[in-house]
């Protein structure tokens, strides 16, 4: 098969090309560290999730020195909880699932996102900067009122978090 | 035009049952094309806050589905199988084994899409309880009226019966032309639906074996992540089910319309066995972010897809190099002065070069979409649809319109009517989806989520970068509109050429190849070997992955519930409200009776 010069150079600049988007993928996850959701969490009952120790209640907690744990529920059509509060320069995993059909959970303008499958929990860790704002909005059409669904990050100075979520329990 | 020979016949003198299959498939195909039009322009109007009159927000999902099905699954297919009959019978030279069969999968995917189409466009009236808003992906536990997955069923039988009928036909004439080379036009017709049955199987068994027998209500749940794998199986090949058409076109028809002809067969030959191998084991990159699917897994399918760039970059150079030595042999020169020497006057030309260069920047989009970790930047997010609406919504339709003008004057022996119309017509749709898709991906960075009737929110603003969130949505809206007149100018365009008076002499021929198929290695035309290898690489590629997925949730799902998008509360209530009323009319007119006695 007679293959023109120019057409060997080319595919060879073509396969180069794409052995350097895939070498840039996976150095972003051996180098930098960008995790992928994965398979990490097992299934869970949908249909139960008001037995379950993580989503009866949705939640942040604190699991280590400056490190979080927030348990999501999505639903048709919000967050809870509403707004999430998290603390600045700290590590959050956020564990999401949804109670009735697929869902997204997206922090705007971030690369926080994830899809949001009931039976499922994603898992995703953020590193929070200072104090911030941010919107939530689910980004899998999800039925009518789905335009609706929206929720809120907030990145609190440290002080003002343990305020807000301590503050019940007197401490 | 002026290089047609003279008492030459056209398609529609030598096959002229042929020719009336193909003009009702393309008709089909431009109806779906005007319907999902109808639709665009609403959502561009209304997403965007220009106009929210027409449509409440609710009711938003049912236009989307409409043009979501009406677009990608109505007008691309229906005019494929037009092309597809077409091209057949041209580049074999004979006519259809049994034009009988060819009626019954005509009639079989019009009836599935009509079927499907209903059970959507019922969703606008709230006295029909039907509706099936559940978009083009229809993803469990949201549930569509069984009709809408019925309807997919019998559409999808259709095509197949279609692809027999190519095949069936390639047959016969291998059998009168034994030791003959398949022609290059009939080889892609049969490679693509090759890799349509192995893609499609998938969503025809997700659909016969779990959505239609849940929504009738014998079985109790579905796995979400099992039927969604199942779509994804589908929904990528898809694409490329649409793109090849649009290939064949720009391999086989622009070459000859440029003045030249295509640089080399045994590379367009390589090209879609490329596309029958890689198309289908990819399908996971549209579930990078979904939780239940190991990570191992979406790499596979990341290197896969990458791997699938390589046909569209091969065909990228042959393109360019058969417009060249078209542009060369009408006396172009110079290293770019060549681009002047080429017919940019003729729409069929113009548009299918426009569709092209919108396709290398839709490749460039889907780059981004095809690396897992970027991908976290702009995942259903507007950016998405910005990206395949360069490549469906321009590559593939650009294509078809602009190739119409060349197409349709042959199966109907009937001149274009306005042709400076066409040209027209084709330069305003690339300029509006230059707008609308450029501000889409500017939109989708911003983290503007796709497929919602109100993407402002009252919670928080959009970070501002390449202009703000309102004044992208104006460019998105001109697009639109600019989008919208230049599909009706291309309908109006062809309803007045319909017409025309017939006359003779509008036949085209289609020169054959610089290096002709006999350079091409005989191994490329033994289809059971690449369709063998295809389905291998298919199964490695989804075994291990529909396991995992079965074994975590179960084949009929993880306790997840059942919501009907076609039965709502709403529709309960105006039930309950029309019971109450009828009882109300009875009491009434029972007193009504007795006052008379």
């Amino acid at each position: 098969m007679h293959i023109h010069a120019y057409e060997k150079l080319w595919l060879a600049a073509s396969l180069l090309l794409i052995l350097f988007l895939l070498g840039s993928v996976t150095y972003g996850a051996v180098g930098p560290g960008v995790a992928m959701v994965t398979d990490s969490e097992p299934a869970i009952d949908a249909g139960a999730l008001d037995e379950d120790e993580r989503f009866s209640e949705p939640r942040v907690e604190q699991v280590g020195e400056n490190e979080y744990e927030a348990y999501v529920l999505a639903f048709q059509f919000g967050f809870q909880p509403d707004p999430i509060v998290v603390p600045e320069n700290s590590t959050v995993t956020f564990y999401v699932t949804s109670r009735d059909v697929i869902h997204g959970f997206e922090v705007v303008g971030t690369n926080a996102n994830t899809m949001v499958v009931p039976g499922e929990v994603s898992e995703i860790t953020v590193e929070t900067d200072g104090p911030a704002e941010y919107g939530i909005v689910c980004n899998e059409y999800c039925g009518a009122g789905h335009h609706a669904m929206e929720g809120k990050l907030e990145v609190v100075p440290q002080s003002e978090f343990d305020e807000r979520t301590n503050g019940g329990d007197g401490e | 035009m002026s290089e047609a020979i003279e008492g030459e016949r056209t398609f529609a003198d030598k096959f002229p049952e042929e020719a009336r299959i193909v003009r009702a498939a393309l008709l089909g195909s431009f109806l779906a094309l005007t319907l999902g039009a109808i639709f665009g322009i609403i959502q561009t109007l209304h997403r965007t806050g220009v106009f929210r009159g027409l449509i409440d927000s609710t009711d938003y999902y049912t236009s989307l589905t409409a043009h979501g099905v009406f677009l990608a699954l109505s007008f691309t297919t229906f005019f494929l199988v037009g092309l597809f009959t077409w091209a057949v019978v041209r580049s074999l030279d004979r006519p259809l084994i049994n034009t009988k069969i060819t009626w019954t999968w005509y009639g079989l995917m019009a009836a599935g899409m009509t079927m499907t189409g209903i059970s959507i466009l019922a969703g606008f009236v709230d006295s029909i309880e039907m509706s099936a808003d559940v978009l083009f992906t229809f993803y469990a536990p949201l549930q569509a009226h069984p009709m809408f997955y019925a309807g997919l069923a019998v559409f999808i039988v259709g095509s197949w019966i279609a692809g027999a009928d190519y095949f069936r036909t390639w047959l016969a004439w291998k059998r009168e032309h034994p030791d003959e080379r398949i022609p290059l036009q009939t080889f892609m017709v049969l490679t693509t639906m090759a890799m349509w049955y192995i893609a499609s199987s998938a969503v025809a068994a997700s659909v016969l074996i779990f959505l239609l027998p849940w929504s009738l209500g014998l079985i109790d749940q579905v796995n979400p992540t099992l039927t969604r794998t199942l779509f994804w199986f589908f929904g990528h090949p898809v694409v490329y089910f649409w793109l090849m058409p649009a290939y064949l076109l720009w391999y086989t028809v622009l070459p000859k319309i440029a003045g030249g002809r295509l640089f080399s067969d045994p590379l367009a030959r390589v090209v879609f066995v490329l596309f029958l191998l890689l198309s289908t084991p990819v399908g996971i990159h549209h579930q990078y972010l979904d939780p239940g699917i190991a990570e191992g897994f979406k790499f596979i399918s990341m290197t896969n897809t990458m791997f699938l760039l390589l046909p569209s970059l091969l065909t990228a150079f042959t393109v360019v190099a058969s417009v060249e030595y078209g542009a060369r042999q009408r006396g172009g020169s110079g290293l770019l002065g060549w681009l002047t020497d080429l017919p940019w006057r003729k729409p069929e030309f113009t548009g299918m070069m426009l569709a092209g260069l919108m396709f290398a920047a839709g490749g460039f989009s889907g780059m981004v979409n095809a690396g897992m970790n970027i991908n976290y930047m702009i995942h259903n997010t507007i950016w998405v649809p910005g990206h395949f609406h360069l490549t469906v919504g321009t590559a593939v339709a650009l294509t078809f319109m602009a190739a119409t003008y060349w197409l349709w004057p042959q199966i109907t022996n009937k001149p274009i009517y306005s042709r400076s119309v066409g040209l027209f017509q084709v330069v305003l749709w690339f300029i509006g989806m230059a707008l609308m898709s450029n501000a889409m991906h500017a939109q989708g960075i911003l983290g503007v989520p796709r497929r919602t009737a109100e993407p402002e929110y009252s919670g928080f603003d959009y970070p501002t970068m390449f202009g703000g969130f309102e004044e992208l949505n104006i460019q998105i809206a001109i697009g639109g509109t600019l989008l919208f007149v230049s599909t009706v100018l291309f309908i109006g365009n062809l309803v007045l050429t319909m017409g025309n008076p017939k006359v003779s002499g509008l036949a085209e021929t289609l020169p054959p190849a610089l290096s002709g198929p006999d350079d091409a290695p005989r191994v490329l035309d033994n289809l059971r070997l690449w369709v063998g290898i295809a389905v291998t690489l298919v199964v490695l590629a989804y075994m291990l992955p529909l396991a995992a997925i079965i074994n975590r949730g179960g084949l009929l799902g993880p306790g997840v519930g059942t919501y009907p998008v076609w039965l709502s509360p709403m529709l309960d209530a105006l039930a309950n409200a029309a019971t109450a009323l009828l009882g109300a009319i009875g009491d009434e007119s029972a007193a009504l009776v007795e006052v008379i006695r």
